[in-house]
């Protein structure tokens, strides 16, 4: 079975509107978006955004092709579950007094989390990891009782030199000396 | 050499070969207009209604494949423009839209006349902008015109702040256009293609489903040589006629909704759709889970989002249809298909849906049947939407490319008579008839003003029934007769026509339709006809909505016989 959750990087030119056009085209072709997040890429006026969709309720393919549409969206590409190292940030507070406030100190520990600021009733962590990672520590901070929680929504990217843009860049060459021999775009 | 943003404006639309303008001016868009005078090889059309400038570019575009242009003002005249944008969109017509916008210190103050318009077509044009500096201009319209134009057209909209038309900078004509996020796919893939030929050369039972794709991509011949190659029955979606001549004995006809039963019941039979440009629309397919149940489908688009969308494909192949046809056009072999060609011609027969049956009064058919007639097929016919459009579909038979102008995704009522003033304009030496409704009629009807000041020669014949027709239907076989809010008193067309010094006559009886059509023929200018109709006539066949398209339903108490009774008749 194919899994639920779809993760799509769409590398997008950094314009006003960009983001609307987005959120306009998921709203009305009724596209379950799990989370995106946005942010620069490593060329300069080419903003990144990662999009985890619901495999279950949405077609994948039609996200890709679709936000692919968009004249702002330069490259779409789906990430595959095994290639890919993917990582979300969370900022956690937690509610601590003397008695409880070690305990939660060793369940961050276990998660290689980082407490950033502390306050006679408050801790607040900062965790990074998978999304299971981040939710099996909620579930344990759970009981302590979650004041505030802050979350990334998924950042991920191919494992190895290759990076989405570059493939575009090759692909976009070889684009280019072909449509030479064929028929002009502005021709029709 | 400095120019303002209007001048700007105007230069690029001159390089990019605008000949017409359809629109209507306001404050923010005074600076463009002012302009217009310096630029005398460009023709305006003033237009009574934005919507109508937006229609009337439409028509424009769809009878020359040239981009069409409108101009509005900011707020309401733009929010006048979003129907007809819309209709562009759903359709594939490329079109720029151009409106003025309040000046850039007012731009998020709610200033008087500002809407947000770049926000509000976001999602019904191909692709929009504003423009913040008039340095920005140059290189906006002409990404504009590309946009509209290439890959599968669309309307592209431009929003100018007042201040930016006056704004002065130094221009430079931009030589090429480089949008990194848009490269159109042209070129079907060569395995593909390979594929969908197998599948061709090896189906016993094909048919060729083309769509409006063909007309945009100009290959009516490639899609001829396919047919008439390998002897391939060819059925066309609603927007996708005329780009396969009518009176070919290839041609079944329209499918869909209201598609010809023999058409309806090759695409129930097939064992291999050829989908050519089209994107199995809703109308198209009737319930897409009983679609096609026994076939193959080969899908040529040049969207690739259209793939895959609405219902599965067997070979899909993106690129651009006259290309991808040419190359496979080399692979499918010439062969005689008798056997399937006979099947369909006794369907066609046993099934003459574009029947007319002997009455008294005048049947909107009849009407139509008689205008062809009398333009011996050779005139361009723009529709209203409704059961206007079906007949005129119907029984009018279109055998030049792009000769029939309507409104397809959208449905938009009133669309006729500004697309004919689109389409006359387009094509002063063709012949123009708008075949409408009454009540589509009158949601346009101020544009027989344009009609009037522009002497457009357009023909119109109103099929005057006295209802909301198509919906009344829909009462009729869905809602028991309930005829709520569908009756119509409509005014006398023929004064309305006269006080805008338009000729015309109201046709009330059958032995008056020939001669009443003939004179409007013989006028030099525009002319209308009024004709009184048999009020509670109906469209048939038809697929009632969401139905399997062997639920169609064919004239009312006639037994339908159909190789195993796929086809059932419902008696009304």
């Amino acid at each position: 079975m194919a899994p639920a959750k779809h993760t799509l990087i769409a590398l997008v030119e950094d314009k006003p509107g960009v983001l609307n056009r987005m959120a306009s085209l998921f709203r009305r072709r009724s596209f379950n978006i799990e989370s995106i997040a946005v942010g620069r890429s490593e060329v300069p006026n080419i903003s990144r955004t990662t999009i985890v969709v619901d495999g279950t309720t949405t077609s994948v393919e039609q996200v890709r092709k679709q936000l692919d549409k968009i004249i702002d969206v330069v490259r779409v590409v789906e990430l595959s579950d095994e290639d890919t190292i993917s990582r979300e940030l969370a900022l956690v507070k937690v509610k601590a007094n003397s008695a409880t406030r070690s305990e939660i100190m060793q369940i961050v520990d276990i998660f290689r989390a980082n407490i950033v600021d502390v306050s006679p009733d408050s801790l607040t962590v900062e965790v990074t990891g998978d999304e299971n990672k981040i939710d099996s520590l909620l579930t344990l901070l759970q009981g302590f009782g979650i004041r505030e929680l802050a979350r990334t929504g998924r950042i991920a990217m191919i494992r190895g030199l290759l990076s989405p843009l570059q493939s575009e860049k090759d692909s976009s060459n070889a684009r280019a000396k072909k449509k030479k021999e064929q028929t002009s775009v502005d021709a029709y | 050499m400095k120019m303002t943003g209007a001048q700007i404006i105007f230069e690029c639309m001159v390089k990019e070969g605008v000949e017409v303008v359809f629109g209507i001016l306001g404050g923010a868009v005074l600076p463009l207009y002012d302009t217009l005078p310096q630029y005398p090889q460009l023709h305006h059309v003033l237009v009574r209604h934005e919507q109508g400038a937006a229609h009337a570019a439409d028509g424009y575009a769809r009878v020359t494949g040239k981009v069409g242009v409108c101009f509005a003002t900011s707020g309401p005249g733009a929010t006048n423009l979003v129907t007809g944008i819309a209709n562009a969109h759903l359709d594939s017509v490329p079109m720029v839209a151009i409106t003025g916008q309040v000046a850039r210190p007012f731009i998020g103050k709610d200033a008087f006349q500002e809407v947000d318009i770049t926000g509000i077509t976001l999602p019904i044009t191909k692709h929009n902008y504003l423009v913040r500096n008039a340095s920005q201009m140059a290189e906006t319209v002409k990404e504009a015109f590309y946009l509209a134009r290439t890959g599968r057209p669309g309307p592209v909209l431009i929003d100018v702040p007042k201040d930016v038309f006056t704004e002065e900078v130094e221009f430079n004509m931009p030589n090429r256009v480089n949008i990194a996020g848009y490269k159109p796919t042209l070129q079907g893939h060569p395995t593909q293609i390979k594929k969908a030929a197998k599948l061709i050369n090896e189906a016993n039972q094909p048919v060729i489903l083309a769509g409006r794709g063909v007309l945009i991509s100009g290959a009516s011949a490639k899609l001829k040589q396919l047919a008439e190659t390998a002897q391939i029955p060819v059925v066309t979606t609603l927007l996708g006629i005329s780009c396969f001549p009518e009176t070919h004995i290839l041609n079944f006809g329209m499918v869909g909704m209201h598609g010809l039963a023999a058409a309806n019941m090759a695409l129930y039979e097939t064992d291999l759709i050829i989908a050519i440009g089209m994107r199995f629309d809703d109308r198209v397919t009737s319930n897409v889970s009983t679609f096609a149940p026994k076939a193959k489908i080969i899908h040529i688009d040049i969207d690739p989002a259209e793939i895959g969308k609405n219902v599965r494909v067997d070979v899909p192949i993106v690129g651009d249809v006259k290309v991808v046809l040419n190359e496979l056009n080399k692979l499918v072999e010439s062969r005689q298909n008798l056997g399937w060609f006979e099947q369909l011609d006794t369907w066609r027969k046993e099934h003459p849906s574009t029947y007319i049956r002997e009455s008294e009064g005048i049947l909107p058919q009849y009407v139509v049947r008689k205008i062809y007639e009398a333009t011996k097929g050779n005139a361009i016919i723009t529709t209203g939407v409704g059961q206007n459009q079906m007949w005129a579909a119907q029984y009018y038979l279109f055998d030049k490319p792009n000769t029939f102008v309507s409104s397809g995704g959208l449905g938009t009522m009133g669309f006729g008579l500004p697309a004919a003033i689109g389409a006359k304009i387009g094509c002063p030496d063709e012949t123009v008839w708008c075949i409408d409704g009454d009540g589509s009629f009158q949601m346009t009807i101020q544009e027989l003003a344009t009609i009037a000041q522009e002497r457009a020669a357009v023909k119109i014949a109103i099929l005057n029934n006295g209802f909301l027709g198509m919906v009344r239907q829909w009462q009729e076989m869905f809602y028991d007769k309930r005829y709520v809010a569908t009756p119509l008193s409509g005014p006398d067309f023929v004064k309305i026509a006269e006080a805008y010094g338009i000729g015309g006559v109201r046709v009330k009886n059958k032995i008056d339709v020939i001669p009443a059509i003939e004179k409007a023929m013989a006028e030099d200018g525009p002319f209308l006809l009024d004709f009184s109709v048999e009020p509670e006539e109906n469209v048939y066949p038809m697929v009632p909505p969401g139905e399997d398209i062997n639920a169609m339903v064919e004239e009312p108490r006639e037994t339908v016989k159909v190789d195993s009774q796929k086809i059932k008749t419902r008696n009304m």
